[in-house]
């Protein structure tokens, strides 16, 4: 009797705490995410004066044939690519470094970590002066001087082979620090009697990192591997504000297209089946990592 | 004797390696220190320079040592465009969505985690689910229905859609899973109702959970630019990111007033995070562990 009542008392209270919540994500998450399917089957356009009509796969069809969509799958591909083991790297280094228990280590990790709460708008503005053309030019000037006087200057934003990396060299700045913190957590979580069961065992400090920190830290890395593969495929703020996907659609994504195509062209449908393939890549990303993931806890 | 000589030259040779490990560690974090720490200083020295210094010295060391400052850009800035009518839509924005969004996701996650009722885990199971979507993937469709409510160049529509957030409901849930059962028992036993318990003893003992989501959230929603790109049209509701991006084309070209106007985008974020530093880095974590 008091058990039913209880009960019942929950559901009321439950349903009551749960309701704002529920109504926010369903009216903007999974409504808008329905949408953007039906919508990539039609021709829908902002203003347009035609019929909506069912189109089937034609917009699919449309975007496979954009060249400027085949490119901007490529150049989030090779962003991939290249800043997910780079900046994984550099932050496990850096999160290594900062884990021994020497002074000053928190001073470091601030400094690290303070490119973290600089909106991405605001890093693409100042690294578009740090770019700037010419030998005044402060990258161009840096590159000179560690490679003594062999750097002939360059226009970093607008050459189509340096323009891609000069905008990964920039995530990477601001992206490395909540890597870095992340993985500082993981490692602090290992138990350190592993290393002294290691150290007993004779192993040295390389053989320690690879048998007890690494496999200690899969999930961790996986993780932050993960984040930083779906971030490299959201892709725009730096692009928009930077090089507007130029030159020649040479730092052009699927996000700018996506932009491009709903909004400065009002085409509707045709923007929704390009975010359609998006998330499509954001999931099988995602399957990837559990996968990943739970492989390890069947060997543990 | 001879023994403890030996052993005092490996000893001594140990701690030599040990020291020269030291230094070079030192060494290395000191000079990535030094490249990560450039852009920002480039940046505030920048703000207080003449406009036409900035690009001229931006490739000799005067980048980040400034001769003769002056707070000329920053006032520059504030003749030049209404500054001060963006930086308050950001912190409304901003504020509002981490104020609606910690009261209504920490409900609902109590709701999950600590109440039994019909449909729980099914609806649990759509939440974390819904997780993995992000914003750009349901950009197009919600600016469509932004558009049918007529929203579109409003606050509601930089507001609204973003204050229930499934991965805020996520890290309340992991939080409120792991506090002990005692802790209701007895406000039950005095006679408190569900949601006065929820805010009388649960939230007084859940901060460090609060704290990471307003630290997550303030940080996402600050620096939001695609969103409020599409929706705002003119300067009356536009928020600090999209602004500083069309400051950055308007004519005169004054690098100067730029980089003003980001220093004075970014130093609330970098007072507090100063500040509260700690809170940020668990924050942070709090994304890794549970994630």
């Amino acid at each position: 009797m008091t058990y039913s009542k209880k009960v019942k008392d929950d559901t009321r209270a439950a349903l009551i705490m749960a309701a704002p919540a529920m109504g926010g994500l369903f009216l903007f998450i999974a409504l808008p995410f329905l949408l953007a399917i039906a919508l990539s089957f039609t021709n829908l356009r902002l203003g347009s004066p035609l019929p909506v009509q069912f189109l089937g796969l034609e917009q699919y069809r449309r975007i496979w044939l954009d060249p400027s969509f085949r490119q901007a799958l490529l150049n989030n591909g090779l962003f991939a690519l290249v800043v997910v083991p780079v900046q994984t790297a550099l932050a496990l280094s850096l999160a290594l470094l900062l884990n021994r228990p020497l002074k000053g280590m928190a001073l470091f990790r601030t400094l690290f970590f303070m490119p973290v709460v600089f909106p991405m708008s605001l890093v693409a503005v100042i690294w578009t002066v740090i770019y700037a053309p010419g030998a005044n030019g402060m990258m161009n000037a840096f590159l000179d001087f560690v490679t003594f006087g062999i750097w002939s200057p360059r226009d970093f934003l607008r050459d189509p082979v340096f323009a891609l990396p000069s905008i990964m060299l920039l995530s990477l700045w601001q992206g490395v620090g909540f890597q870095m913190v992340i993985m500082l957590a993981g490692l602090q979580a290992i138990p350190s009697t592993l290393y002294e069961a290691a150290a007993i065992d004779g192993s040295n400090a390389w053989n320690q990192f690879r048998f007890v920190t690494l496999p200690q830290l899969r999930n961790t890395l996986i993780f932050v591997m993960l984040v930083t593969s779906i971030l490299s495929f959201r892709l725009f703020d730096q692009v928009q504000i930077m090089t507007q996907g130029g030159p020649n659609d040479a730092t052009t994504t699927v996000m700018y297209e996506v932009v491009k195509a709903a909004f400065e062209q009002q085409k509707m449908a045709k923007g929704a089946a390009m975010t359609v393939i998006f998330f499509i890549i954001v999931l099988a990303i995602t399957i990837a990592q559990r996968i990943w993931v739970k492989e390890e806890q069947v060997i543990d | 004797m001879k023994d403890t000589f030996k052993h005092n030259i490996k000893e001594t040779r140990r701690t030599n390696r040990k020291l020269l490990s030291i230094i070079g560690s030192y060494l290395l974090l000191t000079v990535l220190a030094l490249l990560f720490i450039a852009p920002i200083v480039f940046m505030i020295v920048g703000s207080l320079k003449p406009d036409d210094l900035v690009l001229l010295e931006a490739g000799t060391l005067k980048a980040f040592l400034p001769e003769k400052t002056s707070f000329q850009n920053y006032w520059d800035v504030f003749e030049r465009v209404d500054f001060a009518r963006f930086f308050f839509n950001s912190l409304f924005i901003t504020g509002a969505i981490v104020l609606a969004g910690l009261l209504v996701n920490s409900l609902a996650a109590y709701a999950f985690a600590r109440l039994r009722w019909r449909g729980r885990t099914l609806l649990f199971a759509l939440v974390l689910a819904l997780m993995i979507i992000p914003l750009e993937a349901i950009a197009v469709p919600l600016f469509f229905q932004v558009t049918l409510f007529g929203w579109r160049n409003t606050y509601v529509a930089q507001i609204l859609p973003f204050i229930a957030n499934a991965f805020s409901i996520y890290l309340f849930y992991t939080f409120f899973i792991g506090l002990p059962k005692e802790l209701e028992e007895a406000a039950r036993v005095d006679g408190a109702g569900t949601i006065r318990t929820f805010f009388e003893i649960i939230v007084p003992v859940s901060l460090p959970v609060f704290a990471s989501v307003t630290i997550l959230t303030f940080l996402t929603q600050w620096g939001s630019f695609l969103w409020p790109l599409m929706v705002t049209i003119d300067e009356q509701v536009r928020p600090l990111p999209v602004a500083i991006a069309s400051f950055q084309t308007l004519p005169p070209l004054q690098w100067g007033d730029i980089m003003s106007f980001g220093v004075m985008m970014v130093a609330p974020i970098l007072i507090v995070f100063l500040v509260f530093q700690k809170w940020f880095v668990e924050g942070v974590a709090s994304t890794g562990t549970k994630g």
